[in-house]
């Protein structure tokens, strides 16, 4: 399967989409337009990383590591994991910059 | 094992919607309601707000309302919707965004838009609000202009619109429809794709308040009902990934009712101006519910002990026919203020049901009505114009 986006791409949650802890229920939410999703703890490892500043290179470290599974693997799921949203407009993915290049 | 290895399965689950399953009592709610004014420029025939308008002299402060905001994040609300009336009539709109944002809610901006500057909206984004709907009541300007019955109205959206893009917002575009408006929704589908908003709200006009007064003006035929039906579905499967199409289905024409609030005092309330809370924004139009008031209650407490909340909480208050019924936990025994507004009964069951004795007769009203050619609207509107408006 090829990879929708390129390694060094920044992902970032969309403007009026939110992910933060539910207390009253004890759960993740991740909130959005007339919507209230409810993402299980893996997606949530992935989504807590999705912050503008990590590239999926980095979160896919870091999940590889604080897992211990297959990198490649890891790298294929989370593509798509960001694929889906990015397709509800839901992430949104921009090249990395390079050094601090006028934006 | 690995614990990552169905991490594409887990990312079609979070991309389902939340599972709302039936929780053990007390049921916690979603989402808060809060309508901050009952004043606004325009004056829909359909207006959700009641008859007996609330008026400036007796709305919450705003300290009053960051209480409320507080109580309901700590009560498990995640979602509020700012409306009114027009919400920016309220000058302290962006303090009460701000509070939102830091106890943790996620804001919606419920407005009409007119009178909404460019730099007013700046402000509201510079608060920190998450969605903006913006109500169009045509899909051109002259059925916004009458409708709303505010010349220019249709222009003022059409630039609010394009400013909340270009601030990066999301934008929804909310529609009611009514016998004036219906044939335009394929126009306001195309209205909203050009306005780049990624979600529209097509919801049939509810006849409780201003519209039931106009319902003779408003009911659409049965004919044009079900073909709104069709061109809805169409749409959103030709839309799919590129706009969200949420209608609100009439249910004047249908065999089951409309699962009313996902169930009275379940996963939402209503907060009115002058701080009642109610189950629904059409609440009051049933006699004789104690409803209680922010000033005198916390929110947590109107929640749980209000005898209007738990008046028709669950399934126990239902008359046998629902009871016996397979659909009781699917549409809860449909709409209470539905059911008060034709059966008299706000305990019956709701007459848009095909077993409810009084269906008939529903349908009957609905097609006379759709067939009386009224065009003439009782506009929403203080009955002594409010002084300080
Ligand atoms: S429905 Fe119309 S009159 Fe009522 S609050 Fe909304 S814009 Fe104003
Ligand atoms: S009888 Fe009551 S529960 Fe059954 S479908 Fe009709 S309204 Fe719903």
């Amino acid at each position: 399967m090829t990879a929708t986006f390129a390694a060094t791409d920044v992902p970032k949650l969309a403007r009026g989409v939110r992910l933060r802890h539910d207390d009253a229920r004890g759960q993740w939410v991740l909130l959005a337009p007339e919507r209230v999703l409810n993402p299980d703890p893996v997606a949530v490892e992935i989504l807590k990383r999705v912050d503008g500043a990590r590239s999926i290179d980095v979160i896919v470290d870091e999940l590889a590591s604080a897992f211990t599974v297959d990198r490649d693997r890891v790298a294929t799921d989370v593509d798509a994991f960001l694929a889906g949203l990015a397709e509800k407009g839901m992430v949104e993915l921009r090249p990395a910059v390079i050094g601090d290049a006028a934006s | 094992m690995n614990v990552i290895t169905d991490l594409v399965d887990k990312a079609k689950e979070l991309v389902s919607e939340a599972t709302l399953s039936p929780r053990p009592a007390p049921p916690i709610p979603y989402g808060m309601l809060a309508e901050l004014t009952h004043r606004c420029p325009l004056q829909c025939p359909y207006c959700s707000n009641p008859v007996e308008l609330d008026r400036r002299n007796v709305e919450l402060d705003t300290e009053t309302w960051l209480r409320v905001f507080s109580e309901a994040a700590k009560l498990g609300v995640l979602q509020v919707h700012l409306s009114g009336g027009e919400p920016t009539a309220r000058r302290d709109l962006e303090q009460m965004i701000r509070h939102c944002v830091e106890v943790g809610l996620y804001t919606n901006l419920i407005t009409a838009g007119v009178g909404v500057t460019p730099e007013r909206l700046q402000s509201i984004s510079d608060a920190g609000i998450d969605h903006v709907q913006l109500s169009f009541q045509g899909a051109t300007a002259e059925v916004t202009d009458k409708v709303s019955n505010f010349r220019g109205a249709h222009e003022r959206k059409l630039a609010v619109a394009r400013e909340v893009r270009r601030l990066g917002l999301p934008l929804t575009v909310n529609s009611v429809v009514h016998r004036a408006n219906i044939h335009q929704i394929p126009a306001f589908i195309e209205l909203a794709l050009e306005l780049d908003a990624k979600r529209i709200e097509i919801a049939h006009s509810q006849y409780y308040g201003w519209a039931l007064r106009n319902r003779g003006a408003l009911m659409p035929t049965r004919d044009q009902v079900f073909w709104a039906l069709d061109v809805v579905e169409e749409a959103r499967v030709r839309l799919k990934g590129r706009l969200t199409i949420d209608a609100v289905v009439p249910d004047y024409y249908a065999k089951y009712p409309k699962p009313c609030m996902n169930g009275w005092g379940r996963q939402s309330l209503n907060v009115t101006p002058s701080g009642r809370v109610l189950p629904c924004h059409a609440a009051e139009t049933i006699p004789n519910l104690d409803f209680w008031n922010v000033r005198d209650h916390s929110l947590s407490d109107v929640w749980l002990n209000a005898p209007s909340f738990n008046a028709f909480r669950g399934t126990d208050w239902m008359p046998e026919l629902c009871q016996s019924c397979e659909r009781k936990e699917v549409d809860w025994g449909g709409c209470r203020c539905q059911a008060m507004a034709i059966a008299g009964d706000a305990a019956a069951t709701d007459p848009a049901c095909h077993k409810s004795p009084l269906h008939a007769h529903l349908l009957a009203l609905a097609e006379a009505d759709a067939a009386t050619g009224e065009a003439e609207y009782d506009y929403r509107r203080y009955s002594v114009p409010d002084r300080n408006n």
